[in-house]
């Protein structure tokens, strides 16, 4: 344990010390200072406003950014130290690899959360500065999956960095993982459906798989309970979760998706090659 | 204390490492040389357990991969570069030392002899130390454990005579009861602090000699030297290894310790030309050479 802790700390201070670090913090605390100075706050969408319309617009831009910034600067900063030397260096002390590897994810889950996180606490802090009433149900929900989301993809990250062998082998692969998700939301979906050679159930199954797709659907099911925006996909989703089953399932697919990827990273790290 | 079993190493089609069997003792001093690509790195790797291989690596009859920290934790490693890491240096000796269970104390105290003051360099991104700070980092870090067994790679390259001569001083307090393997690319660098010597080609061992050395590694050559004329590079170079000027820059006088006695004279001989007076005396036991 103390291992662990040790390394994750490591992985905070180099984290904290790196351009990608402040770039990653301004853009989130960015985010929410503009959405307040663009006055969002006091705009109407599907009857939201206040906070709610933020938060709504605020997670759909950080599910926009979040993987694709946590998978390039996790697979940079792994496959980067391990190409440079660090890993020879700092694994020839006495560090066990499960806690050099789950410390370094822990280290690095900190880093990528904490901005995001403390970007929303910083919406309801001026929320109640100016007296606009909070959403603490939507405000705990959106917090939780954002979590996920981070977990999801840092999973992914560690798993690309323990297969890659060099940094620009590792950014390639995580950015193919990242636009293959991406494309899978809408366009190669549509296509497979407009040709016909799908079921709607396999089409919509097919989308479930995608964690990007999980969040945006539960992201757009916390205004819009009966996922009417989605059309007749709706009811696939609908009838095979519910309301409540599906944004359990938002929670703990990603999860399973995230630690099962870490897990087989932290496998093929063990048995290979260190350095 | 270690032993190599057949170990073989490839990447992808390259054969980096070939049937190497080797045995090192208690307390040997080993010389790792060989050219680029010899496969001496990856030899260190795999003695630290950072590389998947075919064969066996034992160490105290321990096999570094599967017992980690049992292993390393008796091992003081001085890579031949020096990591880009961008913790501050306080953090890197907290670290190693919390993992290691030595007094950091001991480290700064160790790097202090080597010539290096930590505390106004606590706050300083390690990357960001000159490189000879950064070696005498590693060695006070390696050096502060209580290793059994010390791996380097190059590791005075960096130093200044002065610091050179104290490492020298450092390992000979420990040569009784640890182990050493030092790798380097070439032979007069590190003969003089060694017991055997063990040369790698293509990954292979083709030498592995015992050689006889009288000089310990605390040992110490009064030197003199007297040139034909002025020469401001020869001055340059006496003066990096303290020499003292006796008159006008014709005569020198000082100190060269025993292992780097090699290089010394390799360094003197690009000024052969110069040279009409040159002494090389062991102190001591009145020895001259």
């Amino acid at each position: 344990m103390k291992q662990l802790w040790l390394t994750a700390k490591l992985d905070i201070v180099e984290s904290l010390r790196a351009r990608w670090f402040q770039v990653y913090s301004l853009v989130f605390g960015g985010i929410v200072a503009l959405l307040f100075l663009f006055g969002l706050t006091e705009s109407r969408v599907l009857g939201f406003i206040g906070l709610s319309r933020l938060l709504v617009t605020y997670i759909q831009l950080t599910m926009a950014i979040l993987p694709i910034f946590v998978l390039i600067t996790t697979v940079r900063s792994v496959a980067g130290d391990r190409e440079a030397g660090v890993y020879e260096y700092l694994l020839s002390l006495p560090v066990s690899l499960a806690a050099w590897f789950w410390g370094k994810i822990l280290g690095r889950y900190i880093v990528i959360f904490l901005p995001v996180f403390a970007a929303m606490v910083l919406a309801v802090a001026i929320a109640l500065v100016r007296g606009i009433e909070v959403p603490w149900g939507m405000f705990g929900y959106y917090t939780a999956l954002l979590a996920v989301m981070a977990a999801c993809f840092l999973g992914l990250g560690m798993l690309i960095s323990a297969l890659a062998r060099s940094t620009d082998m590792a950014q390639g692969a995580a950015f193919v993982v990242w636009l293959t998700l991406l494309l899978f939301l809408d366009l190669i979906l549509l296509g497979v459906m407009i040709q016909g050679k799908v079921s709607p159930e396999v089409a919509v199954t097919m989308a479930l798989a995608n964690p990007l797709q999980v969040f945006r659907t539960a992201a757009l099911a916390l205004f819009d309970p009966q996922l009417i925006v989605l059309g007749p996909s709706a009811y696939v989703i609908l009838d095979l979760f519910g309301a409540t089953g599906y944004k359990v399932f938002a929670l703990v697919y990603p999860t399973v998706v995230g630690v099962a990827a870490a897990t087989l990273g932290y496998q093929i790290f063990k048995r290979g090659d260190l350095p | 204390m270690i032993r190599f079993d057949n170990v073989a190493k490839s990447f992808r089609k390259s054969r980096v490492l070939d049937a190497i069997n080797l045995e090192i003792g208690i307390a040997e001093r080993v010389a790792l040389i060989g050219s680029n690509g010899a496969g001496k790195t990856t030899l260190i790797r795999c003695l630290l357990g950072e590389y998947a291989f075919d064969g066996r690596v034992t160490i105290n009859g321990r096999d570094p991969r599967q017992e980690r920290t049992a292993v390393l934790g008796s091992i003081g490693f001085v890579p031949q570069l020096p990591p880009p890491l961008k913790m501050p240096v306080a953090q890197l000796i907290d670290f190693s030392a919390a993992l290691c269970g030595t007094d950091p104390a001991k480290i700064h105290g160790l790097a202090k002899r080597l010539g290096l003051d930590l505390d106004p360099i606590l706050a300083r991104p390690f990357v960001k130390l000159s490189g000879g700070m950064k070696q005498k980092l590693l060695i006070a870090i390696a050096l502060g454990r209580e290793a059994k067994l010390l791996i380097m790679d190059e590791p005075a390259a960096n130093l200044d005579p002065e610091a050179r001569k104290i490492f020298f001083e450092l390992l000979a307090e420990r040569q009784d009861d640890t182990t050493m393997l030092i790798s380097s690319h070439r032979l007069n660098e590190v003969s003089a602090l060694v017991n055997r010597v063990i040369e790698m080609d293509m990954g292979k061992v083709v030498l592995d000699d015992r050689v006889a050395d009288d000089v310990s590694l605390s040992g110490q050559f009064a030197c003199r030297i007297a040139i034909k004329r002025n020469e401001p590079a020869f001055v340059k170079a006496m003066q990096a290894w303290n020499f003292r000027d006796l008159g006008k820059g014709m005569e020198w006088e000082g100190v060269v310790p025993g292992p780097d006695r090699l290089r010394f004279m390799g360094m003197t001989s690009r000024y052969v030309a110069l040279i009409s007076n040159y002494s090389l005396e062991e102190t001591g036991n009145g020895r001259s050479q």
